[in-house]
């Protein structure tokens, strides 16, 4: 099997050292601020935010939490019980004291997409007190009817399988679906019908317009490995580069990553549910079994905070664990 | 050594009275002056299918079994046959009928992909 730590055949810019740093922070949340472009990256206590960190999260002009990966209906080992971990989620979002102004979600909200799994996620994060929740599926939630029956729950009024946008305070935001019509041997897929609805979406913007682009498997090549990429999202964000600010928000792989391409800042978040293992660093991204006690601080959400103006956008991924 | 023999003759007995068995479930049987053995199976762990390549002649069903603890799909790259998604240690079975060789990989994973040989 491929290192690619040692090898960094993507020039994905992750050495072994960065990613472990990553890896550690995992457990005790990280700070992501975004000034200019340059990303800077600070651990956090956990569940306390000192001076220094809290300035930065101050004078923003709203902010949103991204959850991702409940897979309600999974019952193995690594965690007998997501439905209360999804609920402990929902519990931390409530305890937010800025209510966020709505919810992404990025996917794999079921494990195997049955109507059951649905109502459980739905009752739990109904109970949320965020405006809106914005979901796009991952490939848990289509698994049967090439995913009409997500489209009927929580896609109503998107563009195609699920892709669409929508603007909030200055900010344009972009859903998009790479979980279907999947090719053997490949990784995630947008597809062309998508792609096209996607230049003509962004065509009239203005650059200075910031962009928030979410989607379940990651945009930028992960791992290809095990099919941490998505095959035609070069041409995806090849729209993008135009803008000032482009932030990506991914799941799919329940740890926590970032890379900053340009003004392109791209973040995966933590699952609700279980953690999976570090690329290369196990034999298959099946779950991951840690100790029970442990589980807590592998499992979170994220905080984004939005400054207009200052092309700042600060990213705060929460374990799941009080402190 | 005719012992050994005996013993080898009694445990193909079972191995194709266990292959007889279509749809997959495994039960005990005894059978005698049946049609031969026409089954395979393939296993799927740690996100691969195993044996990768399968060669069984026309008639042979195979029998798919998922040991992960994520969900699979086995589709053909033709659309042949598909699965639905098969939780933990769900089986599916499909019958080939004709010779040739038919590519499959998982609909969700498609990173996982092997093939099935038809002589």
């Amino acid at each position: 099997m491929a290192d690619f730590i040692r090898d960094n055949i993507n020039k994905d810019g992750i050495d072994r050292r960065g990613f472990l740093q990553c890896m550690a922070w995992a457990g005790t949340g990280v700070l992501y601020t975004m000034h200019g472009g340059i990303l800077k990256s600070l651990p956090l206590a956990q569940g306390a935010m000192g001076g220094d960190q809290m300035s930065k999260m101050k004078g923003a002009d709203f902010s949103f939490i991204q959850i991702s990966d409940s897979h309600i209906g999974f019952s193995k080992e690594a965690n007998p019980d997501v439905t209360a971990t999804l609920q402990v989620a929902v519990d931390r979002i409530n305890s937010t004291a800025a209510q966020p102004d709505f919810l992404l979600h990025t996917g794999d909200i079921s494990q195997l997409s049955k109507p059951s799994e649905f109502d459980t996620a739905e009752q739990v994060l109904k109970s949320a007190k965020a405006g809106n929740i914005f979901y796009v599926p991952g490939e848990h939630d289509v698994l049967t009817d090439d995913g009409q029956q997500y489209l009927d729950r929580f896609g109503k009024g998107t563009k195609g399988k699920g892709w669409y946008s929508f603007d909030h305070k200055g900010a344009h935001f972009i859903g998009l679906v790479n979980v279907l019509d999947l090719k053997a041997g490949g990784l995630g897929s947008l597809g062309s019908s998508q792609l096209e609805w996607l230049a003509d979406d962004v065509k009239q913007l203005k650059t200075s317009t910031p962009i928030v682009v979410f989607a379940h498997i990651p945009l930028w090549t992960v791992y290809p490995e095990w099919g941490w990429g998505t095959d035609d999202s070069q041409q995806a964000l090849g729209y993008l580069k135009r803008f000032g600010s482009v932030s990506v928000l991914n799941g799919h792989i329940h740890q926590i990553m970032q890379k900053v391409e340009g003004n392109i800042t791209f973040h995966t978040a933590l699952s609700t549910a279980f953690p999976q293992p570090a690329p290369g660093t196990a034999p298959s991204p099946g779950p991951m079994k840690v100790p029970a006690d442990q589980l807590r601080n592998v499992l979170g959400i994220s905080h984004v905070n939005f400054v207009q103006g200052s092309h700042s956008l600060a990213i705060v991924d929460s374990p799941l664990a009080q402190p | 050594m005719k012992k050994m023999t005996w013993f080898l003759e009694l445990a193909a007995t079972v191995a194709v009275a266990l292959a007889l068995i279509p749809g997959g479930t495994p039960l005990l049987a005894v059978s005698a002056g049946d049609k031969p053995a026409s089954g395979a199976t393939v296993k799927i762990d740690n996100f691969s299918f195993g044996p990768a390549d399968v060669s069984v002649p026309v008639g042979t069903t195979v029998t798919w079994t998922n040991n992960d603890d994520v969900p699979h799909v086995v589709a053909s790259d033709d659309k042949i046959f598909k699965s639905k998604a098969l939780d933990t240690d769900d089986h599916f079975s499909f019958t080939f009928n004709k010779p040739g060789t038919y590519a499959y990989y998982c609909a969700i994973h498609p990173k996982m992909t092997a093939k099935v040989v038809v002589h």
